[in-house]
């Protein structure tokens, strides 16, 4: 595992995360809170939209998913509106994977699936492994595991990283995107060591929630995440992405997310490659912003396709 | 100029009317700051501004909201939101509720009696335009299980059809509420609006008497949304509310002829069906023409003896 350091044993790796520092609550809820009133002048939350809509990871994950479905999901990811980017990715289930390829072959659009019994995680680490090498094989550029959180709250470190590793080990060449599902963690402590285990593991990019939970990608719990990879970055030296996902639905919600993201991590992660935003409803309201801004006047849902 | 200030000052402001109680320093009176009303919520203003409300000798009265265009825009989302649930209600459901919101009129009347005569008007003519405006909306909320037969029909066809024809709500109206009759004027635009099923963003610059009509609103089971009521001035509002994509119908009553000409160049951007202002007597019986003219016709061919 090239993007795994070392850890040789499970004390090493509890002495790693119990050694962090512990998070003051009512500090990171009101810098959170404080970055969410800042301002934004028009000129730069044109660039920013446009910034976001390139982050999108545009999903679809219900249970009544139909090849129809992603194939139209897939052709609103490439032709969002005249003029602006294409998503970063469609996020869909395994089974899909090879619809939303030969739907997006060329366009530069990537395929991220959940794998790893997404969204409980509940199954034999074979299963996960299958279903992740399936998820591959058909042509996914990127993986959303989930993390056992059964085990990480019983204190099992190291099943947690053995199972990260081996999904990484799994993905090959994909992107391993590790959901941490922070609603389900109790504490933002566990949130500060989930990241931290995800990232000594391999993570190419941790990531808030399933979007099945919540409370889902907070503001404060984001805030922490972005903290982590920086301080990830400074010790290690190798750069970990960070994707919200849940209850962003709206340009006000993304923008925040930005500024987050600038203020915390710094301007190296307003990137697709390091920022990702999981959301569906999230690129219509982004577009009817663009339109607001080269129209003048406030748009509509009935505008936009229903997705 | 509006303020900033969120919150209100008070210093070197005089006395509210009967503040000074017999009886001496007895209690300070609990000054009101009227907010708008949105999606069934009073929230001040987004941009944080007010003004000063004065009674017709000039003397202070209350601080109000003065809305800007992202009220509007919050205005117009949550009409939106509201338009499905309120269209799909029964006529009779509705009518329901709009004689509910006749009830909860009449027990404020003398709350909107002082605020009209704040305004300059005489106990009398007060008096009047509150019973008038109670009768009004009785008498629209009556039509909301008639006025499909009135404005519908079944209509006679050459074939082996039924073909019948029904009113429906055209959905978010933008309206300029009256600038004379402040109540009276204000329950005819809006009570033949929403009684057939659409939803309704109101800018009215009578904020006294809007928002206490939105507190009676807002305790009678009219669902969250349904009418959203903005205060500040038009010239400033309008135009947002005219362009709105999502808006499909403005009701200009209110509007100076400078203004409808800009409301209605802009409202043509989706087509939306406009209503220009007109010399009207609002103590005149009504008719039905504001209620068809917000209702757009469904017509349906069914077959029949095949």
């Amino acid at each position: 595992m090239a993007d795994a350091l070392s850890v040789t044993s499970v004390n090493e790796l509890r002495g790693i995360l119990h050694g962090l520092p512990g998070v003051d609550q009512v500090g990171v809820e009101a810098r959170a809170a404080r970055l969410g009133t800042r301002s934004v002048k028009n000129e730069s939350k044109a660039r920013a939209v446009d910034l976001a809509i390139s982050m999108v990871d545009l999903t679809s994950l219900e249970g009544a998913d139909t090849p129809g479905k992603v194939r139209a999901l897939c052709a609103k990811a490439v032709h969002t509106a005249p003029g602006a980017p294409t998503v970063g990715a469609v996020c869909v289930y395994p089974d899909l994977v090879k619809v939303a390829v030969d739907a997006l072959r060329g366009s530069g659009v990537g395929v991220a699936s959940v794998a790893t019994a997404f969204p409980a995680g509940r199954a034999p680490l074979a299963v996960k492994l299958e279903d992740t090498r399936q998820a591959v094989a058909d042509g996914a550029s990127e993986i959303d595991m989930v993390i056992d959180r059964g085990a990480f709250l019983t204190g099992d470190y190291a099943k947690v990283y053995d199972e990260i590793t081996a999904v990484k080990e799994a993905c090959g060449a994909a992107h391993l995107k590790v959901i941490l599902e922070t609603g389900e963690l109790a504490t933002y402590d566990n949130v500060r060591r989930a990241s931290w285990l995800a990232m000594l593991a391999g993570a190419d990019f941790i990531k808030t929630s399933t979007g099945k939970i919540q409370p889902a990608a907070t503001a404060p719990v984001v805030l922490l995440m972005l903290q982590a990879v920086r301080d990830f970055r400074e010790r290690h030296g190798r750069t970990v992405g960070v994707k919200p996902a849940g209850g962003i639905r709206t340009t006000k919600d993304a923008i925040r997310m930005l500024v987050l993201v600038n203020e915390v991590a710094g301007p190296d992660w307003l990137d697709p490659r390091l920022f990702r935003i999981g959301a569906s409803s999230l690129l219509n309201d982004l577009l009817m912003q663009r339109e607001k801004f080269a129209t003048g006047v406030y748009s509509g849902p009935d505008y936009f396709t229903l997705d | 100029m509006p303020s900033k200030s969120k919150k209100p000052g008070s210093a070197g402001r005089p006395e509210p009317r009967g503040a000074a109680a017999a009886g001496g320093a007895a209690r300070l009176r609990v000054r009101k700051t009227y907010k708008l009303f949105i999606g069934g919520a009073f929230p001040r203003s987004e941009s944080g501004r007010s003004y000063v409300v004065n009674d017709s000798r000039g003397e202070f009265l209350a601080n109000a909201s003065w809305a800007s265009r992202k009220d509007v825009r919050d205005a117009v989302v949550a009409a939106r939101r509201a338009f499905g649930g309120w269209s799909g209600k029964t006529p009779y459901n509705r009518g329901q509720i709009l004689y509910r919101i006749a009830e909860m009129l009449e027990g404020r009347g003398r709350q909107f009696v002082e605020e009209l005569r704040d305004g300059g008007l005489s106990r009398e003519a007060a008096e009047a335009e509150v019973d008038a405006a109670v009768d009004r909306w009785v008498w629209y909320a009556g039509w909301a299980d008639k006025i499909a037969q009135v404005a519908g029909a079944v209509n006679p066809v050459a074939g082996p059809f039924l073909n019948v024809s029904t009113p429906e709500p055209t959905g978010v109206v933008g309206m300029l509420a009256p600038r004379e009759s402040p109540l009276l004027g204000l329950v005819s635009v809006l009570a033949p609006a929403i009684v057939t099923g659409n939803t309704a963003v109101v800018v009215a610059d009578s904020p006294l008497v809007a928002v206490t009509f939105a507190e009676v609103l807002a305790t009678s089971d009219l669902p969250a949304g349904v009418v959203n009521i903005l205060t500040g001035p038009r010239e400033e509002l309008a135009p947002w509310l005219a362009g709105h994509m999502d808006v499909n119908a403005v009701d200009l009553a209110g509007a100076s002829e400078e203004l409808a000409n800009a409301c209605e160049t802009a409202a043509a951007g989706n087509l939306k069906r406009v209503l220009r202002p007109a010399a009207t007597d609002w103590s005149a019986d009504p008719g039905t023409e504001r209620m068809t003219a917000l209702l757009e016709t469904k017509t349906v061919w069914h077959p029949i003896g095949v």
